[in-house]
């Protein structure tokens, strides 16, 4: 693991990194192949654990020394200890989630702040392709077609927000991203392509 | 030992301090044989500690002395390998309660100068791990950089870091439960009775007849062989291809594949395995439950460890299913413990683990090395 490592993660990912305090205990729900794990661990000196559904990903983080287990959020974050963390992450598979929710209630319950990360359904492309297309949009963060997408309860900014409020959750600080590049929040309804929340309970 | 078992050398050192043993009751001297590859290093940092399966010894990575076979993990523990003995020092130890080289039931009661037999103590998991330990002092190891176990090596891996979790850095746990299900318990209970209805068996006491009791060991065996593999396993290798014949007997002799190779896992087995010990043994995984001291909280047994933990299953194992390691790491999260866990895919049931699995080996390294 070099230095210029954590140069290489996915903006998102990225952004999250360099948000995490140094020594933070991290839950990394959905972690993949461990690749934010290990900028987190190697860049921020943090106690950082995963949860992936894929073997094949848990295997490869294991190799590069993570605790990563194997494990659906929708059933196994009900076995981590409330509070056991400082952060838990849930980058890209929020809409992926059975009870998207449930899910950032557990978040919640498991570590005081959560960085929630999604893309978001409410960007131009999307809305273009819906009006103009009549068709579920196929876009670079949603790459794969109605009948086979993982993404089963698409979300859009605005609705993300209303799920908070309803549920008695601040937001502490939001970011937006479009082509990679930061969005203003003005316009983030319809200019993010990708939205990054870091949330805590009010 | 007048077993049928050919008398061997084994490494061995004999303590002379008594074992105190889970039952209150103790082993006066005990014997324990292990194996040793790689060197210790000056900062006496770099021990693996490896426990074996049931039927398994020290011989991991050495010939056998009884079959001539290579060591069980030969593959696995060698210069470069997977654990590299050329950087780590890996000790494993025969298990008190085998045969060995370590204390049994088939070993002379220094009382009478006859075999234990039946009067040798029953023993736990926690005996066996309690006796390895002694012998690490002995050989000035204070610290494991990793303890490493399947099956029921993995119940004393667990045991370890349970037990001694100052003294181990690492902890990996290969198709293994933190306790033996009713159904293990279950098929135990067969190859016992097995052994127990052989008219040979006289409650424990052949070792001076000449005549061990063959049949039934090899009748336990044949039985325990079974739950080793998988239905899909079997059928792939065997379906129900006839042995060495174009047609059915209508007969008694091993008309099928499948029976010839069980008759020959049990006839191997009986003439490197003493029967008693085979009773012993099964009788300490049945006994393993180590949330039972806790009331059943398993998390209990791990609070606050600062083990990392490694936990390994395979999809086709139904001995020690997927679920007995899920509920390990959920008892070690709640522990705020730090755990790995992956189950793996494979056809072979709960053999895998010692099977060529080039996805199990690259975990192995991989846990190994972390954070060295």
């Amino acid at each position: 693991m070099t230095a210029s490592e954590p140069a290489r993660l996915r903006p998102d990912l990225a952004l999250i990194a360099a948000q995490v305090p140094p020594g933070a205990r991290v839950l990394d729900v959905g972690c993949g192949d461990g690749t934010l794990m290990a900028a987190l661990r190697d860049g921020r000196n943090a106690d950082v654990r995963g949860l992936e559904i894929d073997p094949a990903n848990v295997a490869a983080a294991m190799e590069r020394g993570l605790a990563v287990v194997q494990g659906d959020a929708n059933r196994d974050l009900a076995d981590y200890p409330a509070g056991g963390f400082d952060y838990a992450i849930l980058s890209q598979t929020l809409q992926t989630t059975e009870r998207p929710d449930r899910i950032v209630d557990e978040l919640l319950r498991i570590a005081p702040r959560a960085f929630v990360s999604f893309p978001n359904f409410a960007h131009w492309r999307v809305r273009l392709a819906l009006m103009w297309g009549g068709r579920m949009p196929v876009t670079r963060l949603l790459p794969v077609a109605w009948y086979e997408t993982p993404n089963i309860h698409h979300v859009t900014v605005s609705d993300f927000r209303d799920l908070l409020r309803s549920r008695g959750i601040g937001v502490e600080r939001a970011w937006f991203l479009s082509g990679d590049r930061p969005a203003s929040d003005a316009a983030a309804s319809w200019r993010a392509e990708h939205a990054i929340f870091l949330i805590s309970r009010k | 030992m007048a077993t049928r078992l050919q008398p061997a050398r084994h490494n061995q050192l004999v303590l002379d301090c008594p074992l105190p043993l889970d039952s209150g009751a103790a082993v006066a001297s005990p014997a324990i044989a292990y194996e040793a590859y790689g060197r210790l290093n000056d900062a006496r940092d770099n021990a693996i500690l490896i426990c074996h399966a049931l039927t398994m010894d020290q011989y991991v990575a050495s010939t056998h002395p009884v079959t001539g076979k290579p060591g069980w993990w030969a593959k696995v523990v060698r210069p470069g390998g997977v654990i590299d003995t050329d950087r780590y020092h890996v000790i494993c130890a025969n298990v008190i309660g085998s045969c060995m080289g370590s204390s049994g039931p088939a070993s002379d009661d220094p009382g009478s100068g006859q075999p234990y037999a039946m009067r040798f103590p029953v023993v736990t998991i926690g005996d066996m791990v309690r006796a390895q330990a002694m012998l690490l002092d002995r050989l000035g190891i204070a610290r494991l950089h990793a303890v490493v176990g399947g099956s029921m090596g993995g119940m004393q891996a667990l045991a370890w870091a349970a037990h001694y979790p100052d003294r181990v850095d690492r902890a990996l746990i290969i198709a293994s439960a933190a306790r033996h299900s009713a159904q293990n318990i279950a098929f135990h209970e067969v190859g016992r009775q097995a052994i127990m209805a052989d008219p040979n068996w006289r409650g424990g006491d052949y070792y001076a007849s000449g005549e061990p009791p063959t049949k039934g060991l090899a009748v336990a065996r044949m039985a325990a062989h079974i739950t080793y593999l998988s239905e899909a396993g079997l059928t792939e290798k065997f379906g129900r291809q006839l042995q060495d014949r174009e047609a059915k007997t209508f007969g008694f002799d091993a008309d099928f594949q499948v029976e010839s190779y069980l008759r020959h896992q049990g006839i191997s087995f009986v003439d490197r395995f003493d029967a008693n010990s085979y009773l012993y043994i099964t009788r300490a995984m049945d006994y393993f439950d180590l949330g039972d001291p806790h009331g059943g909280r398993l998390a209990d047994a791990f609070r606050q460890s600062p083990v990392r933990f490694g936990l390994v299953s395979f999809d086709s194992d139904w001995l020690y299913p997927t679920a007995e390691s899920r509920r390990i790491v959920q008892a070690l999260h709640a522990a705020g413990a730090q755990a790995s866990f992956v189950e793996l895919s494979s056809p072979f049931g709960h053999d895998a683990f010692l099977l060529d699995s080039p996805e199990l080996w690259r975990l192995i390294s991989g846990f190994i090395e972390a954070g060295r």
